[in-house]
């Protein structure tokens, strides 16, 4: 029996520790080249959120009078010298403010999937582990909140309290984080809740319940670490989309308020010049499009990484 | 396998003439309905008229139909019987993890340690589970959680329970895998339940089961998942821990070689009733119960013949809606006779020591002798 293996085992080297759910999950993640692009782009944009103003030629807000009075009060062209990607009519420096835009998406990206975890998580968790009337009631509820126009709502939201301190808080987006939020938890919660349901008729909730450990305890500690790895893809695809929301949002000028620019209010100004100086579009939108496709790209890669099962079935 | 010398010493064992009349009264009285006569002055746990029903679409399905036994302190009490009569439901009704709905417990009850378990609250039945009661369930492959360390997954209900230092709690996490025979305990806390072998994780389930130093395990099939090699060393793993730490034994197995080897005194179930009660040595000299005869007939013999059929007992149990009011073997009995079919014999006394059978055919009287 056992007892005769240990006086063996001190010899023995301790076998090499087998790589565990992350570690395999991220060999995966380095063999797909799509996912890798999108990480390097991802990582690009943290950069950008987090240094932008160090990196940025000019603060945000200050006008090159000189520059824009020598070009006769055009914006200035991309690649003139001071400016690599131009002015806009006012004279501030292109680059500068879609750096300090970054900083609002990359806000906006992770509040905003915090926003959704707090709600959707615990409403999922508690529908799916209940069960039964107060699951009924929590998704009925949740129907609601899907079938609910999104963009009505967080319209709605920021003209009531627009003037309101709850409305000022953060240049403005302090509400169109919340709005986001309170209308995208849906989806978290749904799979949060389908996890659950799946998860604690398994064997090991009966076995951790014969040892007396609590109803609250087996969901934080047992049932949701088994259920991440959808929860973090789901995030991972959430963030593109709470980009675009206060994009689409900032372009119809709703959110974040002059001088401070986010990527959408930034396209909404160039709009005007779009026929003689389409940069002050262009660089704007191909911001945005590489956030979203590269936090698309790192989610499909992370939800086949963390789930090989799934690859190839979809 | 060798049958375990389990001898309860005398200070274990209250002398008759301590015994205020109440207990007296009480074990007298006991020494007609049940069983294992040698300690029945103190019982650990004690199960009477247990009624476990589960609410379903097609009916109120009967699973446990008025089951009374005891476990003596220390005792290895075996629940034996085929797939769906009843034992696993009956542990579960102890620990109260009968899932509800659909399952509940009508009536009975179970006096443990001197506690009823049915009257407590479920917060206080919670804090009972794990710290004075251990499960070792049949699967060790699915009961453990594979996101959570195999420390963390022992020390789980001694921190729940016992209040140590998580540095005290880790130290005791390491003995009890020395314990359960893995080697270099310390080592192999920060892994993960795919790092270990089927009989290895059993060994986990057996630590997780004893961690609280509990006075009683339910043993749910605790081998039958594994491979026979493996079966041997578990049991004698339990085996020596339950007598190490002086811990009762509920063991439920459809294996009566498992239950010979292993327990006390037996039990036999049969369609959600005990049909069957006696210590293991007159339960397999001399069973009075035609279902018992089955079971042991239908154990493989090492000196059967090569090539010859398995013996079974032909038929199945039946479905536990609305039972007739006769033996509920009746239907698959060789020896049934009219009277089985219109009347369900009760318990009563047989040869030997706390031996009860649920049968006509073997009762004084009967067309068995």
């Amino acid at each position: 029996m056992a007892t005769t293996t240990t006086v063996i085992d001190r010899r023995l080297p301790k076998p090499k520790q087998s790589a565990g759910l992350w570690s395999d999950a991220f060999g995966r993640l380095r063999k797909n080249r799509l996912a890798l692009f999108g990480l390097v782009l991802v990582i690009l944009f943290l950069i950008a959120g987090a240094f932008g103003p160090i990196l940025a030629p000019w603060d945000y807000k200050v006008q090159d009078l000189q520059a824009i009075f020598a070009n006769g009060n055009r914006p200035i062209k991309p690649l003139s010298p001071g400016h690599l990607l131009g002015t806009d009519s006012l004279g501030r420096d292109l680059l500068s403010r879609l750096l300090d835009g970054a900083r609002i998406s990359v806000t906006v990206a992770f509040v905003v999937q915090i926003v959704i975890l707090s709600i959707g998580v615990p409403i999922g968790a508690v529908a799916g582990w209940f069960g039964g009337r107060l699951d009924n009631i929590l998704m009925r509820f949740t129907d609601v909140i899907y079938a609910f126009p999104d963009l009505l709502f967080i319209i709605l939201l920021s003209v009531a309290f627009r003037e309101t301190a709850f409305g000022q808080a953060l240049d403005g987006l302090f509400l169109v984080f919340v709005a986001i939020g309170l209308t995208s938890w849906v989806t978290v919660a749904r799979l949060v809740r389908g996890q659950l349901m799946a998860l604690k008729e398994t064997e090991f909730v009966e076995a951790a319940r014969a040892i007396g450990v609590s109803d609250a305890r087996i969901v934080v500690r047992h049932l949701l670490p088994n259920g991440l790895s959808p929860i973090i893809v789901a995030i991972t695809l959430g963030i593109p989309s709470a980009i675009l929301a206060e994009s689409t949002l900032a372009f119809i000028g709703v959110g974040v308020q002059p001088p401070r620019a986010s990527w959408g209010s930034l396209i909404a100004d160039g709009e005007k010049y779009v026929r003689g100086d389409p940069h002050l579009v262009l660089f704007p939108a191909i911001f945005i499009a590489l956030a979203l496709i590269g936090f698309t790209f790192l989610g499909d890669g992370l939800r086949d990484a963390l789930d090989p099962k799934l690859k190839g079935k979809q | 396998m060798e049958r375990p010398e389990r001898e309860v010493s005398s200070a274990d064992l209250p002398s008759i003439i301590e015994l205020s009349p109440d207990e007296a009264r009480r074990s007298s009285s006991e020494s007609v309905t049940a069983t294992g006569v040698t300690r029945n002055a103190d019982k650990l746990l004690e199960v009477r008229g247990l009624k476990t029903q589960f609410f379903t679409a097609d009916g109120v399905i009967q699973a446990v139909d008025d089951v009374s036994f005891d476990v003596g302190y220390g005792e290895t009490l075996g629940l034996v019987g085929e797939s769906g009569c009843g034992k696993s439901v009956t542990a579960l009704s102890i620990a109260r993890l009968v899932p509800d709905p659909p399952g509940k417990i009508v009536a009975g009850q179970i006096m443990f340690d001197g506690i009823d378990l049915l009257k407590l609250s479920n917060e206080a039945m919670r804090k009972l589970r794990g710290k004075e009661i251990g499960f070792i369930f049949q699967d060790p492959l699915t009961s453990l959680n594979p996101t959570l360390t195999i420390g963390y997954q022992i020390g789980e209900a001694i921190r729940e329970h016992m209040g140590l230092s998580s540095k005290a709690a880790r130290d005791r996490v390491v003995e009890l895998l020395a314990k359960v025979g893995i080697p270099r305990p310390a080592d192999r806390l920060k892994d993960y339940p795919h790092q270990f072998s089927g009989g290895m994780r059993q060994r986990v389930m057996i630590a997780i089961a004893l961690s609280c130093d509990p006075k009683l395990i339910l043993a749910d099939e605790p081998t039958t998942a594994l491979d026979v090699t493996i079966q041997a060393q578990i049991l004698e793993l339990i085996q020596k821990l339950s007598h190490e730490f002086g811990t009762a034994v509920l063991l439920i197995t459809h294996d009566l070689g498992i239950a010979a080897g292993m327990c006390d005194r037996v039990n036999v179930m049969y369609a959600g009733r005990i049909v069957e009660t006696g210590s293991v040595d007159t339960m397999f000299e001399n069973p009075r119960m035609p279902y018992a005869w089955g079971l042991l007939d239908s154990l493989p013999r090492i000196d059967d013949i090569r090539g010859a059929k398995l013996r079974t007992i032909e038929g199945l149990p039946p479905l536990l809606i609305a039972p007739p009011d006769a033996c509920r073997f009746g239907p698959r009995c060789r020896y049934v006779r009219d009277i089985c079919r219109e009347d369900e014999p009760e318990l009563t006394a047989r040869p030997g020591e706390g031996h009860l059978a649920r049968c006509w055919a073997t009762e004084p009287g009967g067309w068995i002798s």
